[in-house]
C-alpha cells in the first residue's frame, strides 16, 4: 500500500478495527466456495417442484409461421406448454428499452431465442416435450456486418419501422456525438505535425461466468410469486418480471439465491420471467437451470466492435485532435446498449487531454446475438483503440510510449471532452511510472525449462526455440456508477440489538453479492462505524429498498455508502439515547470495543447496556451526486459521479513462429481512493485484469452468419493458471472527497487497459500491427483470415 | 437408457455381444460430455470401471511383434502412463500429459481415445508414431482381433471395431529410441489440439515413425516424411555417424509431414495455420529427437 493517502472527508468518530475497514477479513462465503459447498442457485431444491426449459430457435432471422404446442401438452409428466400468446401481463421487457419479447412472436430475431417453454416433473421429460413442439420458420437474410444493418432499404429491418422502440431509427438503438474544442476540421488537422490513423476490431467477449443462469419461483397463497435468483439487481428484475406476469410490484418477491460470477451477464433477465410464468401456470415451484451451451445463448455478451481513429499531434508530442468512430453491435435486442454507447463516447479519448474532440458512438441493431453490460462497459472497447493509437504515435515522434501517455494524461482539473472538470485525483501520469518502475521479471532460462514457463506450456511446442519477449504499456479510464442522470441510489438498514448480553449489528440490503465482496465490506463498515464485534449480514431480498445493480464498480461506494449512513444514524441515535439517559455533554463520543467512549473522559458505558432490551433499527438511502445527461449533439454535460484509473505493464513471451503467447507478468498500479479491503482490492484488480488477457489472446464468441459457433468451455477460451501470469499491484489510495471514505470503485478499471498492455507486448515482440483482439495464433503467422 | 455393469471381462464380452449398440463407459471423460451436451443418446452404457484388469498393464514379449511389449489395459489413465510409463512409452506419456486437466488424466484412457476415434484424441499421433506393430486387441465373444494401428482409424470418429467387440488392451512395443510429441492449443492448458504431432525414432529397423492429428479426417501418418527421412538417415549413414541431419532435410521433412494433412478451416484454426504448424512442430521435434539420438550415441560410445 502506498503512503499517500489524504483523508480530510473521514471523520474521526469512526474507531479503528482489525476487521473494520482497511482491515482484509475473510469473506465470509471463501472457505465455503473453495470447498465446494457453498449453495449456488442451481442448487436450490423444493418438494413438489417441476423443471422448466425453454425452446430455442436454431435460426438467427426468421419469420414464425406456426407453433404446434399438441403433441407436448400430451407428453406424460408435462404441466405446462407457454408461448407467447399465454402471456397474462405485457409482453415485452428490457432493462432501459422494452423491445424484447418474453417468448418469440412472429419473427425470431437472433440464434436461441426462445419461443416456448415447458413445466415437467423432471429435466428429462422437459426435454422430450420441446423435442416435440413443431415449429414452423420462414427463413429470413440474416442482417449481421454493419454494411447491412445501416442499409436497412437493401438489407431489412431487425425491428421494423412500426415496432422500433430505440433511440434513434432503422437498426441503429443509439448514438451519441462527443464535439469539443474546435471539433475536428481541416485547420485543426492543419495543427498537428504528425496523424495517425487506425481501424480496430474488437471481438465478442463473454462474462464466462461458472454458475449458469439458475434460479427457483415459488407460486405464494396470495397469488403472487417468490423468486430465488442469481443476478445482479433484484429490484430491477423485479420491475421487469412484474408487468409481464400482470402483478403488482408488490406480489412479486425476489430473494439473492447463491450467485455463481455476473460480470454484467446477469444484468439483464434470462430465466427469471420463464419460471414465473411457469410457476403461475401450475401453482408449484418450477426451477430452471440452463445447460452450459444454454447459457452462452441465455446472456448477453460484450459488444464487439469495429473503432476507426484518427490522432493528430505535435511534433513534441502533445495530442491536438482525435477524430473517432465507434460502431458497437448491440444484437437483436437493446439490454445495456445505450448506456455502453455513452461511455465509450464520452471515456473513449482515454485518459488524455485532447483539445479538439469529434467522436461519434452508436450501436447498432443486428441479427447477432444481443449484447449488453460486460465489466468495462464501453470503455474496455475504446482503451483498445486509443492506447495502440498511443504506441503507433510514439513510435511514429520515436518518443518512449510510457513518456507520451505521461506527457498528455490528464490530472485533477482537467477537463473531459465531455466539458467536465475532473474534481478529485487523476494520478494518470503516477500510475504509470510506478508501474514502470516494478522490476522486469527475469529472462527466460533455456538452461533450465520448464515447458510450464513457456508458450504451448506442456503441449510441448517449443524447447526455447522462437520465444521472443515484448513488453507494453497501456492505461485507461472507466467511470464509477451509473452516468448521465442515472439516479442509481442505495439502500441500507442496520439493526443494533443485544444478542446473549452483546451488542450485535445486523445488516440488511438487497445488493447482490456476486463475488465482488460487498457481504464483507459492510460487516467492516458497520465494525468501525458502530465499535462492534458481530456483525450479522441479512440475506438480500427485495423487503428494503433498492441497492441497485452490481455493477459500473459502483457497489461499495453506493451500497457501502449506504450502510455507512445507516450505520452513523444509529450511532446518532444512540448517543442521544446515552445523552438522554445520562445527561452526557461531551462532544467527544465514539464507540470502541462495545462501549461508548469520550475521547476525554473514557470508557462512559457499555453499549449493550445502554441499548438494554431495545433495537435502533433504521433504513438510510445513499444518493450520489447529480448527474446530467450528455447533450445529443456535443456530448457536453457533467455526466459521471467519477473517474477511476489504472496502468498495466505486460511482459509476453511470444512463440513467433507458431503464434503462441504467454504472459510472463502482468503487473498494474491502481488508485483506489481507499482500500476499504486491500486484500478485496488486490484481487479484484488481478482478477479485472485476467479478464482483460482473456480478451487480449482468447476470448471471443465466435459468430457466423448470426449463428454461435463456439458455446461451450471447450471452444470459448478462458485463461487457465498456466495462463495467468504473477501480478504486482501496486495500490494508490488518493481520497476523493466526494465518496464515502474517499474510496474510488475498483472493480472494472483493471480490464480496461491490460487488454492493450499485452497487445502492445505482442507487438514489441512481433513487430505486427494487430489491430485486432483476441489475438489468434493466424494473425501472428500470417495464416487466417 | 440401461446401464450395464458387468463384473468380470467375459461379462463385458456377453453384455456387448447382447447390447451391441451399447456405449462402453470407463473415466467418461469424453462419453458424458457428449451425454450432458445431449449431442448422444445411446440405449445403453456399459460400464467397465468394475473391470480391474482393464486398469493394468504388463511388459512382455508377444507373438507377431518384435521386442519388449507394452500391453497397456485400454482404461490405465493418462497420469499413470505419464507416471509409470514415460520411459517405455515416452511419447504416448508426452501426449498424455497434454490431455485436458490434471483431473482428466486421472481418470481419461487411450481405451477412450480410441473407442471414440475423434481426430483430435491425443493418443492417436503417439501410437501411430510408435511403429506398424501397434497391435489394439479388440475381443467380443467371438474371439480376439490383433488390429494395426494403422487400420484401426477408417473416418471421423468411426474406428473399425465390430459392434459386439471391445478394446481391452493396446500392444506398444517399448521405444527403441527417442520419442516427442507437440500439440497446438490456443491457451497454454486444457486445450482440444488445433493440430498434434507424434514422432519416434526406431533405430533398431531404421525407420522413423510419424502421427499427426486433428488435421485431417483421422488421425494418420505422414508416409513420404517417414520414407524420406529414414531414407536420408540411411543414405547418409547418420545413424551410425551420428551427424547432423542438416537444415535442408528438416525443412523438406516439416514440409512433407504439412503435405500429408488435409486439414479444414474451423473454430479452432484455420487450415492454413494448421499446415504451417505441422511443419514448424515436424521440425522442431525431429530436431529434438535426433539430439537426444546423438547424444546417446556419444554417451554409448
Amino acid at each position: 500500500m502506498s503512503q499517500i493517502r489524504t483523508e480530510k472527508n473521514l471523520q474521526n468518530i469512526t474507531t479503528a478495527h482489525p476487521d473494520g475497514i482497511g482491515g482484509s477479513p475473510l469473506r465470509p462465503d471463501g472457505i465455503l466456495k473453495v470447498k465446494g459447498e457453498f449453495a449456488y442457485s442451481s442448487d436450490m431444491w423444493h418438494e413438489d417442484m417441476l423443471w422448466g426449459m425453454a425452446l430455442r430457435s436454431p435460426h438467427a432471422h426468421a419469420k414464425i409461421l406456426s407453433v404446434d404446442i399438441t403433441e407436448a401438452v400430451k407428453h406424460p409428466g408435462v404441466q405446462a406448454v407457454m408461448t407467447y400468446d399465454d402471456i397474462p401481463g405485457s409482453k415485452f421487457y428490457g432493462l432501459e428499452i422494452k423491445d424484447q419479447p418474453a417468448l418469440a412472436t412472429g419473427k425470431i430475431r437472433y440464434h436461441g431465442e426462445a419461443i416456448a417453454i415447458v413445466a415437467a416433473d423432471h429435466p428429462e421429460t422437459a426435454r422430450r416435450a420441446l423435442a416435440k413442439i413443431k415449429v414452423e420458420y420462414e427463413l429470413l437474410p440474416t442482417i449481421t456486418t454493419e454494411e447491412q444493418c445501416l442499409d436497412p432499404e437493401t438489407h431489412g429491418y431487425v425491428h421494423e419501422p412500426s415496432e422500433y422502440k430505440g433511440h434513434a431509427s432503422g437498426n441503429i438503438v443509439h448514438s451519441q456525438k462527443v464535439i469539443s474544442g474546435l471539433g475536428v476540421t481541416d485547420e485543426v488537422r492543419a495543427l498537428a505535425d504528425v496523424v495517425i490513423k487506425g481501424d480496430y476490431v474488437v471481438g465478442m467477449q463473454d462474462q464466462a461466468f461458472l454458475g449458469p443462469e439458475s434460479g427457483m419461483a415459488v407460486p405464494a397463497e396470495d397469488g403472487g410469486i417468490d423468486l430465488y435468483i442469481a443476478t445482479q439487481w433484484l429490484h430491477v428484475d423485479r420491475e421487469q418480471i412484474a408487468p409481464v406476469l400482470g402483478l403488482p410490484e408488490n406480489k412479486v418477491r425476489l430473494t439473492l439465491a447463491g450467485v455463481g460470477g455476473a460480470f454484467g451477464g446477469r444484468e439483464d433477465l434470462s430465466m427469471q420471467i420463464h419460471a414465473c410464468l411457469l410457476a403461475q401456470r401450475t401453482g408449484k415451484p418450477v426451477k430452471i437451470v440452463y445447460s452450459r451451451e444454454e447459457s452462452f445463448f441465455g446472456h448477453v455478451h460484450r459488444h464487439p466492435a469495429k473503432l476507426t481513429y484518427e490522432t493528430g499531434a505535435t511534433r513534441d508530442g502533445k495530442l491536438v485532435y482525435c477524430d473517432a468512430r465507434i460502431v458497437l453491435d448491440g444484437g437483436a435486442y437493446a439490454s445495456a446498449s445505450p448506456a455502453v454507447v455513452g461511455n465509450a463516447a464520452s471515456l473513449g479519448m482515454g485518459p488524455y487531454e485532447i483539445p479538439n474532440v469529434n467522436m461519434l458512438a452508436v450501436a447498432l441493431y443486428s441479427n447477432n446475438p444481443s449484447c449488453g453490460a460486460m465489466r468495462g462497459f464501453g470503455a474496455v472497447q475504446a482503451c483498445f483503440a486509443y492506447e495502440a493509437q498511443m504506441d503507433k504515435l510514439a513510435a511514429a515522434l520515436d518518443i518512449d510510449p510510457v513518456e507520451l501517455r505521461q506527457l498528455n494524461a490528464v490530472e485533477q482539473g482537467s477537463i473531459m471532452p465531455t466539458g467536465q472538470e475532473i474534481d478529485s485525483p487523476a494520478p494518470v501520469a503516477e500510475l504509470l511510472r510506478r508501474v514502470k518502475a516494478l522490476p522486469l521479471p527475469p529472462a527466460l532460462d533455456t538452461t533450465h525449462l520448464d515447458v510450464r514457463d513457456i508458450p504451448g506450456a506442456l503441449s510441448n511446442t517449443s524447447h526455447g526455440e522462437g520465444i521472443v519477449r515484448g513488453v507494453g504499456y497501456a492505461v485507461g479510464i472507466k467511470n464509477v456508477g451509473f452516468s448521465e442522470g442515472f439516479d442509481d441510489y442505495s439502500t441500507a438498514r442496520v439493526r443494533l440489538e443485544v444478542i446473549g448480553g452483546e451488542p450485535v449489528a445486523m445488516v440488511h440490503t438487497a445488493m447482490a453479492e456476486v463475488g465482488q465482496g460487498g457481504v464483507t465490506v459492510h460487516g467492516q463498515i458497520a465494525r468501525t462505524e458502530l465499535g462492534v464485534e458481530r456483525v450479522t449480514i441479512h440475506p438480500a431480498n427485495t423487503e428494503v429498498g433498492s441497492a441497485g445493480s452490481t455493477s459500473a464498480s459502483r457497489q461499495t461506494y453506493m451500497t457501502g455508502g449506504a450502510v455507512k449512513l445507516a450505520a452513523e444514524a444509529v450511532r446518532n441515535e444512540l448517543l442521544a439515547l446515552g445523552r438522554k439517559r445520562y445527561g452526557w455533554d461531551y462532544n467527544d463520543l465514539s464507540l470502541v470495543g462495545g462501549k461508548v467512549v469520550s475521547a476525554s473522559a473514557g470508557a462512559l458505558v457499555p453499549i449493550a447496556d445502554l441499548l438494554g432490551d431495545s433495537a435502533i433499527d433504521l433504513t438510510r438511502e445513499h444518493h450520489h451526486r447529480p448527474t446530467v445527461p450528455f447533450d445529443k449533439e456535443t456530448g457536453q454535460g457533467f455526466g459521471h459521479v467519477q473517474y477511476t484509473f489504472c496502468a498495466h505493464r505486460a511482459v509476453v513471451d511470444v512463440d513467433v513462429e507458431l503464434g503462441l503467447v504467454k504472459v510472463v507478468e502482468l503487473a498494474a498500479a491502481q488508485d483506489v481512493g481507499k482500500a476499504l479491503n486491500p486484500l478485496s482490492v488486490v484481487g479484484q484488480i488481478q482478477g479485472g485484469s485476467t479478464q482483460g488477457l482473456g480478451l487480449a489472446v482468447m476470448e471471443e464468441i465466435v459468430v457466423k452468419d448470426g449463428k454461435v459457433r463456439n458455446p461451450s468451455f471447450t471452444d470459448y477460451l478462458i485463461p487457465t493458471i498456466l495462463d495467468t501470469p504473477p501480478q504486482p499491484v501496486d495500490v494508490l489510495e488518493l481520497a476523493d472527497e466526494h465518496a464515502p471514505y474517499g474510496l474510488r470503485g475498483v472493480g472494472e478499471a483493471p480490464t480496461l487497459s491490460s487488454t492493450p498492455a499485452v497487445v502492445a507486448a505482442i507487438r514489441q515482440a512481433t513487430g505486427l500491427a494487430l489491430n485486432r483482439v483476441p489475438v489468434r495464433p493466424e494473425h501472428l503467422t500470417g495464416t487466417g483470415e | 437408457m440401461e446401464f450395464l455393469r458387468p463384473a468380470t471381462w467375459d461379462e463385458a464380452l456377453a453384455a456387448k455381444a447382447e447390447h451391441p449398440s451399447a456405449l462402453p463407459i470407463s473415466g467418461g471423460t469424453d462419453v458424458m460430455v457428449e451425454l450432458n451436451f445431449d449431442r448422444h443418446r445411446p440405449s445403453a452404457l456399459l460400464d467397465l470401471n468394475r473391470i480391474s484388469e482393464l486398469t493394468a498393464w504388463e511388459s512382455g514379449r508377444f507373438e507377431g511383434q518384435e521386442g519388449e511389449v507394452i500391453r497397456l489395459g485400454a482404461a490405465v489413465p493418462y497420469a499413470r502412463i505419464t507416471r509409470e510409463l514415460s520411459r517405455e512409452l515416452p511419447g504416448l506419456a508426452l501426449a498424455g500429459n497434454t490431455v485436458g486437466s490434471p483431473q482428466i488424466r486421472n481418470r481419461g484412457s487411450v481405451g477412450g481415445n480410441l473407442g471414440g476415434a475423434s481426430p483430435a484424441g491425443d493418443a492417436h499421433p503417439a501410437l501411430l508414431a510408435a511403429g506398424r506393430d501397434v497391435l489394439v486387441e479388440a475381443e467380443s465373444v467371438r474371439g480376439t482381433r490383433l488390429i494395426p494401428i494403422d487400420e484401426f482409424y477408417v473416418g471421423v470418429k468411426r474406428n473399425s471395431l465390430e459392434p459386439d467387440e471391445l478394446i481391452r488392451a493396446v500392444r506398444i512395443p517399448v521405444a527403441d529410441g527417442p520419442q516427442q510429441f507437440s500439440k497446438i492449443g490456443t491457451r497454454n492448458a486444457m486445450v482440444i489440439a488445433v493440430c498434434a504431432f507424434g514422432i519416434a525414432l526406431h533405430p533398431k529397423n531404421g525407420t522413423v515413425g510419424t502421427g499427426i492429428g486433428s488435421a485431417a479426417p483421422t488421425p494418420r501418418r505422414a508416409v513420404e516424411a517417414e520414407e524420406f527421412i529414414a531414407g536420408e538417415l540411411a543414405e547418409r549413414g547418420l545413424w551410425e555417424s551420428g551427424a547432423l541431419i542438416g537444415p535442408a532435410a528438416i525443412q523438406r521433412f516439416g514440409e512433407l509431414v504439412t503435405a500429408a494433412a488435409s486439414p479444414i478451416d474451423d473454430v479452432r484454426g484455420t487450415a492454413a495455420y494448421r499446415r504451417h504448424a505441422l511443419a514448424v512442430m515436424a521440425r522442431r521435434t525431429l530436431t529434438w529427437t535426433w539430439n537426444e539420438y546423438t547424444q546417446s550415441l556419444r554417451s554409448a560410445a
